[in-house]
């Protein structure tokens, strides 16, 4: 790393300085302790806009070291403008290997997407939280929903989600789907398709959750059981589709709609793009198919 | 409030604190997530008064100003107090319910529930207590169960006595409320969060 800002001083490793880190580290072991509760942190003005990103920065910028490797995600893609960002940010003020092989990062940090790349014990999925409390929508004030979690009483969730079903005939809740963390508190996975809740649950990594603009953080130990909520008449379950994505032909990832045309047509493509190119990469190497007869 | 220093050296902190403290913090953070887990922390300098060495790593890396501490009696030293004042700055307090730090020894009785529990509202107020205890991994096993463990874990730790796993049942039983505690024994530490159900 020929520019780090190590070498030119300018800045404390990882950006924050050590009074800021030890702070935003006592409340990330108080997240582990409490899984799914929003531990508040004094969050710190960070060099990009509330909404990119700032409370993942913070947690990333206080556990990442020189030893580990950094994959950053936006909605599943690692060029998009926040990821390559956030990327080279990390390069330059904490002197970090980066990646966008889920396989091979220590540290990922994600906004709104789960890798399809079941993770492994020893990675830390470090998520970008808008809006960290479930009940915000139901109940605008602080006091009242932190007095609901302290009470388990969260007959309001379960009220939204009967109605949906009434107006729609199901939950029609997609994305920030609710979800309870260790049969004791609700907590929003940041806005991730419901299609990768099933992932959150007993994950051999360790799940990271920072919200900027709220101030919070909380966490999800490995192992622990992630339930999304539902009914028994009505199960959580999980969009399928006919399509497959046009580069890799993958029919289990999580698939983006593209217009390609000005006729509207339409092209499927992987979120996920690790996946898809290491998908296009075996498709590649591998054997051409022969033509069943 | 004036303080004047011992005429003894002041015992070393980290040689290069953002480094070393970022490791050692996340061997914490792998403790906590994985509890039962032993850890060894590498970065220890030689430790001050009776401390060992990853219970000393364990405080140059979590505490500061805004953390009083609390001392057993036994470690409360000269040569630790300056220790803490001079690396950390954190105040050391005499009473356990101000703390939100503090280092106690296996042998002496743990009262708990004299230390801060945090609140309903706030469980992330309460304590986080170091154990020194002779030696991790040795000892009567127990069988561990909760998040961040993969159905459950036989931890052993040396230098417990039945009261104490007495009292940490109604320390579990407190949750989301209760301390978290840290045993510390020579470089390594391991984790015991409030949210672990401890069976005999």
């Amino acid at each position: 790393m020929p520019d780090t800002a190590i070498q030119d001083g300018a800045y404390n490793y990882a950006y924050l300085d050590e009074q800021t880190k030890r702070m935003i580290r006592r409340a990330i072991l108080k997240a582990v302790a409490v899984p799914g509760y929003q531990v508040p942190f004094g969050g710190r003005e960070m060099p990009l806009p509330y909404g990119w990103g700032t409370g993942g920065i913070q947690v990333t910028a206080a556990i990442i070291g020189r030893d580990d490797t950094l994959k950053v995600i936006d909605q599943g893609a690692d060029d998009t403008t926040n990821a390559v960002s956030i990327r080279r940010f990390f390069a330059r003020v904490a002197d970090v290997a980066t990646t966008t092989r889920t396989g091979d990062a220590t540290v990922i940090q994600t906004r709104h997407r789960v890798p399809e790349t079941p993770l492994k014990e020893g990675q830390i999925l470090v998520f970008q939280v808008p809006i960290p409390e479930p009940l915000r929508m139901l109940e605008p004030r602080e006091t009242e929903t932190r007095t609901l979690h302290a009470l388990s009483e969260y007959g309001v969730m379960q009220v939204s989600l009967y109605e949906s079903i009434a107006r729609h005939g199901r939950i029609a809740k997609t994305y920030n789907y609710p979800v309870l963390v260790n049969g004791r508190y609700i907590m929003s996975p940041s806005p991730i398709p419901k299609f990768d809740n099933p992932k959150l649950d007993r994950s051999p990594a360790l799940q990271l959750y920072g919200a900027g603009r709220e101030k919070r953080i909380y966490a999800v130990p490995p192992y622990t059981p992630v339930k999304s909520l539902d009914f028994d008449d009505h199960p959580f379950e999980i969009e399928t589709w006919s399509e497959s994505c046009a580069l890799c032909g993958s029919k289990e990832s999580f698939l983006d709609e593209m217009i390609v045309d000005d006729t509207g047509k339409r092209l499927f493509l992987c979120s996920d793009t690790d996946w898809c190119q290491e998908r296009q990469g075996e498709r590649e190497g591998a054997p051409p198919e022969v033509p069943a007869k | 409030m004036s303080y004047t220093l011992g005429t003894h050296d002041i015992a070393a902190g980290f040689v290069d604190p953002p480094h070393e403290s970022q490791r050692v913090f996340r061997g914490v953070l792998d403790a906590f997530s994985h509890p039962g887990r032993i850890v060894t922390v590498d970065d220890a300098p030689a430790p001050p008064g009776g401390l060992c060495c990853a219970t000393a790593a364990f405080l140059l890396t979590l505490i500061d100003r805004d953390t009083p501490l609390w001392l057993a009696p036994e470690f409360d030293t000269p040569e630790v107090c300056d220790f803490v004042r001079f690396h950390t700055g954190a105040p050391i307090v005499g009473g356990r319910a101000e703390a939100t730090f503090a280092v106690q020894a296996h042998d002496q009785p743990l009262l708990f529930d004299s230390f801060n529990i945090g609140t309903d509202t706030y469980p992330d107020r309460s304590a986080t207590l170091v154990i020194e205890v002779p030696v991790l991994g040795a000892g009567p096993v127990r069988t561990w169960r909760g998040p961040g463990i993969d159905g459950q874990a036989s931890v052993a730790v040396a230098g417990l006595d039945h009261t104490f796993w007495l009292d940490w049942a109604a320390n579990h039983s407190l949750f989301p409320c209760g301390v978290d505690v840290v045993f510390a024994a020579g470089s390594q530490l391991l984790a015991l969060p409030r949210a672990i159900a401890v069976e005999a």
